[in-house]
């Protein structure tokens, strides 16, 4: 029986105290202090004797992360002297796309490695932009396996890196033409990459590196970061070089699986290309190149030539880089993935794309529409309890202190923890897609069920014209 | 009108909140310059203040009565009235960390308002339309002609749904309203809440379902509105729990998880939900997505058969989510037999379930309605099959508009939960469960909870949603909520409006949403 792609999760707790969304604040003077039915005695969640502090020693108010709020201390106290506001930290939080819930979230799933579960039905908008304005399909019947629950580790998520097998050829006396190149498999439909604009040292590296070896992935590292000790790593490495570096970092290339060159449209891109396979002719080879307007004409040239993948990287908002009216990523995937099937070319080439990958949801929506695997960034930096205040971008300083030394391994862990449970969410979505091949349901957008068509289909004939 | 043309309505009686503050949208201070003089008690019309005889002070003031701000017209606004100057009202500042897009923080308040009294709420909060920006909150029914308006009485106006519309000889089930309990498992809820559901569905003339956990025989007494569900696990599903039910429900899967089945973790199942449902305590239980002995309609139509041969006057309820394609289910359905087609769409659910499978799987139920019902119609069988729709119809407008969609009736869950007090805190399924003692087993927290006081809550919710409906009927000049089915001719949606047709539509509550 072939291994089981499994990510090891465990509880790895924050070194700081998260910012909580709530607190609870008392008016202390209708207190009639030492009352004995004192409601912070019954918190079923023990926030109250977790966090109290003395009067005198409290930092006003006390922000409880891990209230529920069921609003049991405010209902029940005999003099009513609680309220409940809003964490002004939490509003700061984030910002429009990488929202404080996602956040916070995040931040839960890289603890626990758990997948968030809640009840009493969904509570958020109707439906919005991006990757929000389409749900996934579900298969009332068929099923990937017929063991509902325990099938799900039948489910596969792989993709390739390696260049697309095209078929064996043959020579007259049928001999092997071409031997084809070994195949490079990740188990994950997701690659890592450090966000450029937060901070990069040393010690996040590490954290990176590990985390790509615990979850079987890839870490895209820039060759000039690249550091000797990082060798016990470098099967799940992918050092990024541009074209001028191949020749410094030639034995970097010979012992990674794959390298990632960086596109210029001003120079021989694919000469660069033949140049590494010169001397190392199975080496899988990336392109990465910005998602711009040209973007779908770079994947059409270059899935003609011997590249093996294409990385295109959005903004951090998965907003097209340097135009007036962006495409969000998952039109401009769309738009990639369409063209190259009309040039018949999409067998040839895997495509990747990185930017505003911000919840496990983006990653199937993403390869739904047309993408092979993604790559995730800010979120590496949220697993490690990043606040997103940008702060070390602007005048340096961390306040959860990537900043300074701390344990990988810790690092690793939250961020393998992480992805962990976007694996997990990702086969709740694809066994309820009836899916159980990630590169089955490349651009498969029968499985996605767009706001605009249900709009168009159900709505039009009821409602007439739409009008906004 | 004949005097036996009235319909008997159930009573409701007072009940008010188990928690002892209640959450308001306004909120009163008295000060400590209140010299207790009870002016207030005997100016306020609403009840807000209240001083007893026995009492030298005046006790805090019930906030939740009060009509705030507009009240400073009336003679008898007490801030002004008060020799002292004791008092003072301001909007409650922690109305925005309750509620959220669907549910908004007045939706919420004014369901604990029509679940305390059985009236509508007198105080100004908005309990019709969500703040989602989508679906339910973007329809309106359209301004009625003045001249289509008849004035009859609410128990005169017929709420009634029969669910058997096959014109086979099996019982011809109608109840009384066109809402009847979502199913909720033994051991998912307090069991006072569910044979507390089950005495209002009594009352009522309603149903409500046992979900996947077994049938308690706390339920037998009110069988005649107990639906017997079976669910993939067929947990607790035995010979005589088909035999008592007068509606077997088959569910294939449920909106918020759809396609995912569900796990019952090993510490839930005690004692008791083992006996239930037959298994091992202490072991984790999987009903596995989906039925492993369905893979066509013509299996399906042998489950259906199946539950028809034991239980000869049972009507088959097929519970079903709404993928792109659930019309194909639907018209499946029926030719397997069913008498009823529940759809269950992604946004509701009262149970645990992945974030993910929520806001992402299969489609809202304002698409899945309008979709089933035209299909139906096209192929000629619509009036041979209940429509019963669910997953995020949230208070009476939505049921109306459902109806009006399509749907012959709904079935509701979170509303009914929300009615026992629930705050949508999400937490149902985190440590000892629901701290408000709902979804909860906990020994403590399900005693805070009694049956009485769940059946009346319920009751005084459906009334007050009765009175919205009968007013909504009167308006077009209709008698039956059955008239009201497949209207789509008398709603509009604001997205289809240009902006002077839009501007004569109430907009939608725009309330700063904090996620």
């Amino acid at each position: 029986m072939t291994e089981k792609y499994h990510v090891p999760v465990k509880i790895t707790p924050p070194r700081f105290k998260p910012i909580g969304k709530h607190a609870i604040i008392e008016f202390r003077e209708d207190c009639a202090g030492s009352c004995k039915k004192c409601v912070k005695k019954n918190c079923i969640y023990n926030n109250f004797s977790d966090n109290r502090k003395h009067i005198s020693a409290m930092e006003e108010p006390e922000y409880l992360y891990t209230c529920s709020g069921c609003f049991r201390c405010v209902q029940e106290c005999t003099k009513g002297i609680f309220s409940r506001v809003i964490n002004p930290e939490y509003r700061a939080l984030g910002d429009d796309y990488w929202r404080a819930d996602i956040i916070i979230r995040l931040w839960y799933q890289a603890h626990t490695g758990n997948i968030p579960v809640s009840g009493s039905g969904y509570g958020g908008p109707f439906t919005g932009e991006g990757f929000d304005s389409i749900w996934t399909d579900m298969s009332e019947i068929v099923r990937p396996t017929r063991d509902g629950i325990h099938g799900r580790e039948y489910i596969n998520t792989c993709f390739e890196l390696s260049e697309r097998f095209k078929g064996l050829s043959f020579n007259d006396d049928m001999t092997l033409a071409k031997k084809p190149r070994k195949i490079l498999e990740v188990p994950l439909p997701l690659l890592l990459e450090l966000p450029k604009k937060l901070i990069i040292n040393k010690h996040i590296i590490l954290a990176a590196a590990k985390a790509a070896s615990l979850l079987k992935t890839f870490f895209l590292i820039d060759g000039k970061n690249y550091t000797p000790n990082l060798s016990e790593y470098k099967d799940n490495l992918i050092p990024c070089l541009k074209t001028e570096e191949l020749k410094k970092y030639k034995n970097l290339i010979l012992e990674s699986k794959a390298i990632s060159i960086e596109y210029s449209d001003t120079e021989d891109i694919i000469g660069a290309v033949s140049g590494v396979r010169s001397f190392a002719p199975n080496k899988t080879v990336i392109i990465k190149a910005p998602l711009n307007r040209n973007a779908d004409k770079i994947a059409s040239e270059l899935a003609s030539k011997d590249v093996d993948t294409i990385y295109f990287y959005a903004d951090d908002h998965g907003k097209e880089l340097n135009r007036k009216n962006p495409l969000f990523l998952k039109d401009s995937i769309n738009k990639i993935h369409n063209r190259l099937v009309s040039d018949l070319t999409r067998q040839n080439i895997n495509i990747v794309f990185s930017g505003g990958i911000a919840m496990a949801e983006h990653v199937a929506k993403a390869v739904i529409f047309g993408a092979d695997a993604v790559a995730a960034d800010i979120p590496i930096m949220l697993a490690m309890e990043c606040r997103l205040c940008k702060k070390c971008a602007k005048n340096g300083g961390c306040p959860v202190k990537l900043d300074e030394e701390f344990d990988a391994d810790w690092g690793a862990a939250r961020i393998a923890n992480l992805f962990g449970a976007w694996h997990g969410q990702l086969l709740e979505v694809m066994g309820a897609m009836g899916i159980r091949e990630a590169r089955r349901l490349r651009g498969e957008i029968g499985r996605s069920i767009r706001f605009e068509n249900l709009e168009k289909d159900i709505f039009e004939p009821i409602f007439k014209r739409r009008s906004v | 009108m004949r005097k036996q043309d009235k319909i008997n309505l159930p009573k409701t009686v007072e009940t008010p909140s188990r928690f002892k503050n209640s959450i308001s949208k306004y909120i009163i201070r008295r000060n400590s310059k209140c010299a207790a003089c009870g002016l207030c008690a005997k100016l306020c019309p609403y009840g807000v203040h209240i001083k007893h005889d026995n009492y030298a002070k005046t006790i805090r003031p019930k906030e939740h009565k009060c009509i705030g701000f507009k009240c400073k017209t009336n003679n008898f606004f007490c801030i002004d009235n008060c020799p002292q100057n004791a008092l003072t009202l301001k909007e409650n500042p922690a109305l925005e960390t309750l509620g959220d897009y669907r549910w908004t923080p007045e939706m919420l308040i004014a369901h604990w308002e029509m679940a305390e009294t059985g009236n509508l709420p007198i105080v100004d909060l908005e309990y019709s339309l969500g703040n989602s920006g989508g679906g339910f909150d973007k329809i309106r029914f359209k301004i009625p002609e003045k001249q289509n308006r008849i004035n009859i009485a609410d128990n005169i106006i017929d709420m009634s749904v029969s669910l058997n519309r096959s014109g086979d000889n099996r019982i011809k089930k109608v109840i009384s309203i066109p809402c009847y309990g979502g199913g909720m498992s033994f051991g998912s809820t307090a069991l006072s809440v569910l044979t507390g559901r089950a005495k209002a569905a009594h009352a009522l003339n309603t149903l409500t379902c046992t979900g996947e956990g077994g049938y308690p025989e706390e339920f037998l007494p009110y069988k005649d509105h107990v639906i017997t569900q079976v669910a993939t696990g067929l947990f607790g599903v035995r010979e005589d729990t088909i035999l008592n039910a007068p509606i077997v429900e088959l569910k294939y899967a449920q909106g918020a998880k759809p396609g995912l089945g569900g796990h019952l973790l090993g510490d839930k199942v005690t004692k008791e939900v083992a006996a239930l449902r037959e298994t091992v305590v202490g072991n984790s239980l999987f009903s596995p997505f989906p039925f492993h002995s369905v893979y066509s309609v013509e299996d399906h139509k042998k489950h259906v058969d199946w539950i028809k041969e034991i239980n000869p006057s049972c009507l088959i309820s097929v519970k079903v989510s709404t993928p792109i394609d659930v019309e194909m289910v639907a018209i499946g359905s029926y030719y397997a037999g069913a008498h009823i087609i529940h759809i269950d769409g992604s946004y509701g659910g009262t149970g645990a379930a992945p974030d993910i499978a929520k806001k992402n799987i299969a489609m809202p139920i304002e698409y899945a309605i309008p979709k089933v019902h035209r299909f139906l119609t096209a192929e000629g069988v619509r009036d041979k099959i209940t429509v019963i729709a669910s997953g995020g119809i949230r208070n009476a407008l939505d049921v109306a508009k459902a109806i009006a969609l399509g749907a012959d009736g709904v079935v509701i869950g979170t509303a009914e939960l929300v009615a026992l007090d629930c705050i949508r805190c999400t937490n149902c399924e985190s440590g000892r469960g629901c701290a408000r003692g709902i979804a909860t087993t906990d020994i403590e927290l399900r005693d805070m909870i009694e049956e009485k006081y769940v059946m009346r809550r319920i009751i005084n919710m459906y009334m007050a949603w009765r009175k919205q409906w009968s007013e909504l009927l009167r308006t077009y000049g209709l008698k039956s909520i059955k008239e009201l089915v497949g209207r789509t001719d008398l709603l509009v949606n604001l997205d289809y409006l240009d902006e002077k047709e839009k501007s004569k539509y109430k907009p939608a509550p725009n309330f700063e949403m904090i996620r």
